[in-house]
């Protein structure tokens, strides 16, 4: 047992990759509903047992690397996980684990029986791409990973059968090869100018060729690809429709995963690979993303409250909270990141729960309509009071994870001396404020739709992960070792560069 | 086409030794040009042939979807279960190395046949899938 325990401890950081990996294709083999869920329910809960394994080791001795193939670093891939990374690990593969438990039996309802073991096959081969994205050391490898979770969270949101899905999912797939296509040009023209493609080396190497043309042609494609891929305002258009209308549980894994990913390859990329003085000092990366997050937060804070579609609603809400996550890394400073790196998890949390909550009410009133969702307070109070909680969260209310986020936001602008900025957050969180109370409003004090009235609260299987996640956002709300805490060191990680 | 008595004759003398090509890229491949991508893709080209000329059903009748589907998947699992065994044997992910301690060189060329051949499997099958889904559409 001592050598299989050394064995996988010294493995660690492939296995975060293969487990889930190995397990997409089984699922395949086995088919039957009653075997392919359990077994990738139980896959996805050993995802998140790495990730544990993983940040405990990178908090106690520092980034740890892996060779692929035993090929030293910089011609073979390297897996490469630091706090920051395995921050990002953590909650995709807990998030992953949660939703799988609780999606069961909101797949009876929304997706095909036949489709189940496809459902769980697109699933795993998601979270192995997220998963990839944050462990890999090597950028070709980034962009692998990056069109394995893309193309197969497109088949899963098209995956439900309703008629709005398909256009949404193709409209998701042509914004999402775009930006992919803009990642593989930037990520083509930086090994053309240095040769090569370990993010390590190539932080190294790129100093000595930052002056000319063709790496600030790679910069701008890798900027507009990622923005696109995160979902960025203006571009943003892809999103609302994918989230609206994929199963719940697709929503509410996608939501609380995909955009967060794509914040942290932009982390990557900037700090890491070009380098905060190139990205920011230099080229002034910062002063091209404050404005677009905030206007993001704004704009899409404002579309929200005008959406009937709850669903569509908090879509919206994921744009401007990209916006928050943005603006904190745009002030490239400890606190501004810490604030983004925090939120990326806080809001991961509370998106998550959301979405999870909206699933039991799909479930029951086969609606996301805030019309029919009137009076639903009364028939379905635990689902309601843990969306209300979310809510709270989404506003930044003290207590919540969300206020944790704003608090350092707001530090970190004031560092900065842009007490504008400041006021601007706030104000923000009135937006906040007004959509998540027009849900609550009608969802407790009105009269009860007819399909409300007919309503039962939803299935323990599924309310308990929903109340997990968010009762997590309360817990992270009040005791931060496990978030700001982590943020901070990957804050100072980032900040400080590849070794 | 039953009344292209040329084209249902020529194509199946032509088959086997589109078989046959795409076997010898997929096992030349560590010698020459090709491997597993292009092997499957020229295998996969012999079924749609097939297909083209005999219909859909005869097809299916070879290779059917759920076989098809299953091969999908155990291509990759060739693949990622080889880099596992090179794990068991001690070494790190895909270290083919491993497989003969005594001489690594050859481990690493039978590592890489066998990781192509899940390629190639993989490959084809999925190609015979495509095809197959998009010529069989409309007909549920």
């Amino acid at each position: 047992m001592n050598w299989l325990a050394s064995m996988v401890g010294d493995q660690l950081p492939v296995l975060q990759v293969i487990v889930p990996l190995l397990a997409a294709p089984l699922c395949i083999i086995l088919r039957r509903r009653s075997l392919v869920l359990p077994f990738a329910i139980i896959v996805c809960w050993a995802a998140f047992g790495v990730s544990v394994a993983l940040l405990r080791e990178v908090l106690e001795v520092g980034a740890i690397t892996y060779e692929l193939g035993g090929w030293a670093a910089p011609w073979g891939i390297e897996y490469r996980v630091d706090a920051l990374g395995a921050f990002v690990l953590l909650f995709v593969s807990g998030i992953g684990a949660l939703v799988l438990t609780y999606a069961p039996r909101s797949l009876i309802d929304e997706v095909p029986a036949g489709r189940h073991y496809l459902f769980c096959t697109l699933y795993l081969l998601s979270l192995t791409g997220l998963l990839g994205i944050a462990i890999t050391g090597d950028l070709f490898n980034v962009f692998v990973f990056l069109e394995i979770a893309a193309l197969s969270s497109y088949a899963l949101i098209a995956l439900g059968g309703r008629r709005q899905a398909l256009p949404a999912a193709f409209q998701y797939l042509v914004m999402g090869t775009i930006g992919a296509t803009f990642i593989l040009i930037g990520i083509g023209l930086m090994y053309q100018m240095t040769g090569t493609l370990n993010m390590v080396d190539m932080a190294d190497r790129l100093p000595a060729v930052e002056g000319m043309r063709t790496a600030l042609v790679a910069f701008g494609f890798l900027t507009v690809g990622i923005a696109l891929k995160m979902a960025l305002f203006p571009l943003h258009v892809w999103l609302p429709n994918a989230y609206a209308y994929a199963p719940s549980a697709v929503s509410a894994f996608i939501a609380a995963t995909s955009t967060k990913v794509s914040v942290y390859i932009l982390l990557r990329f900037m700090f890491s690979v070009f380098g905060l003085e190139f990205s920011f000092e230099h080229l002034g990366l910062g002063r091209a993303l404050m404005p677009l997050a905030l206007a993001g937060i704004f704009v899409a804070s404002t579309v929200a409250i005008f959406q009937r579609n709850i669903k569509r609603m908090l879509a919206y809400s994921s744009v401007a909270q990209v916006g928050y996550m943005v603006l904190g890394i745009s002030f490239a400073t400890a606190t501004g990141l810490t604030g983004g790196i925090v939120h990326l998890f806080n809001h991961a949390l509370i998106k998550g729960g959301l979405f999870m909550a909206m699933g039991c009410i799909m479930l029951r009133l086969h609606s996301v309509d805030l019309d029919e969702m009137a009076g639903i307070g009364r028939a379905m109070p635990w689902t309601m009071a843990a969306w209300a909680l979310g809510g709270l969260g989404l506003i930044g209310v003290p207590a919540t994870a969300g206020f944790i986020s704003k608090w350092y936001l707001i530090q970190a602008a004031l560092e900065q001396g842009s007490v504008l900025v400041a006021v601007l957050l706030l104000l923000s969180s009135l937006l906040a404020l007004v959509y998540v109370w027009r849900v609550v409003e009608t969802a407790f004090f009105r009269e009860p739709s007819e399909r409300a009235r007919e309503a039962r609260e939803a299935p323990l299987s599924m309310l308990v992960p929903t109340w997990v996640l968010l009762g997590a956002t309360v817990f992270f709300g009040i005791y931060t070792a496990y978030s700001a805490g982590v943020a901070e060191q990957a804050a100072e990680a980032v900040l400080r560069g590849l070794p | 086409m039953t009344d292209h008595t040329i084209l249902r004759v020529v194509s199946k003398f032509v088959l086997p030794y589109v078989l046959l090509f795409a076997l010898y890229v997929q096992f030349h491949g560590d010698y020459g040009p090709g491997g597993g991508f292009q092997a499957g893709v020229i295998f996969a080209a012999g079924f749609v042939l097939y297909g083209m000329i005999y219909g859909l059903t005869a097809v299916r009748r070879v290779a059917p979807e759920r076989v098809i589907e299953i091969l999908i998947a155990v291509g990759v699992l060739i693949f990622a279960g080889t880099g596992v065994l090179t794990m068991l044997l001690g070494g790190n992910f895909l270290e083919y190395g491993v497989l003969t301690p005594a001489y690594p060189a050859s481990g690493q060329h039978y590592g890489i046949l066998v990781v192509e051949l899940g390629v190639g499997v993989t490959v084809a099958a999925v190609i015979i899938a495509i095809y197959s889904t998009f010529a069989g559409r409309g007909r549920q």
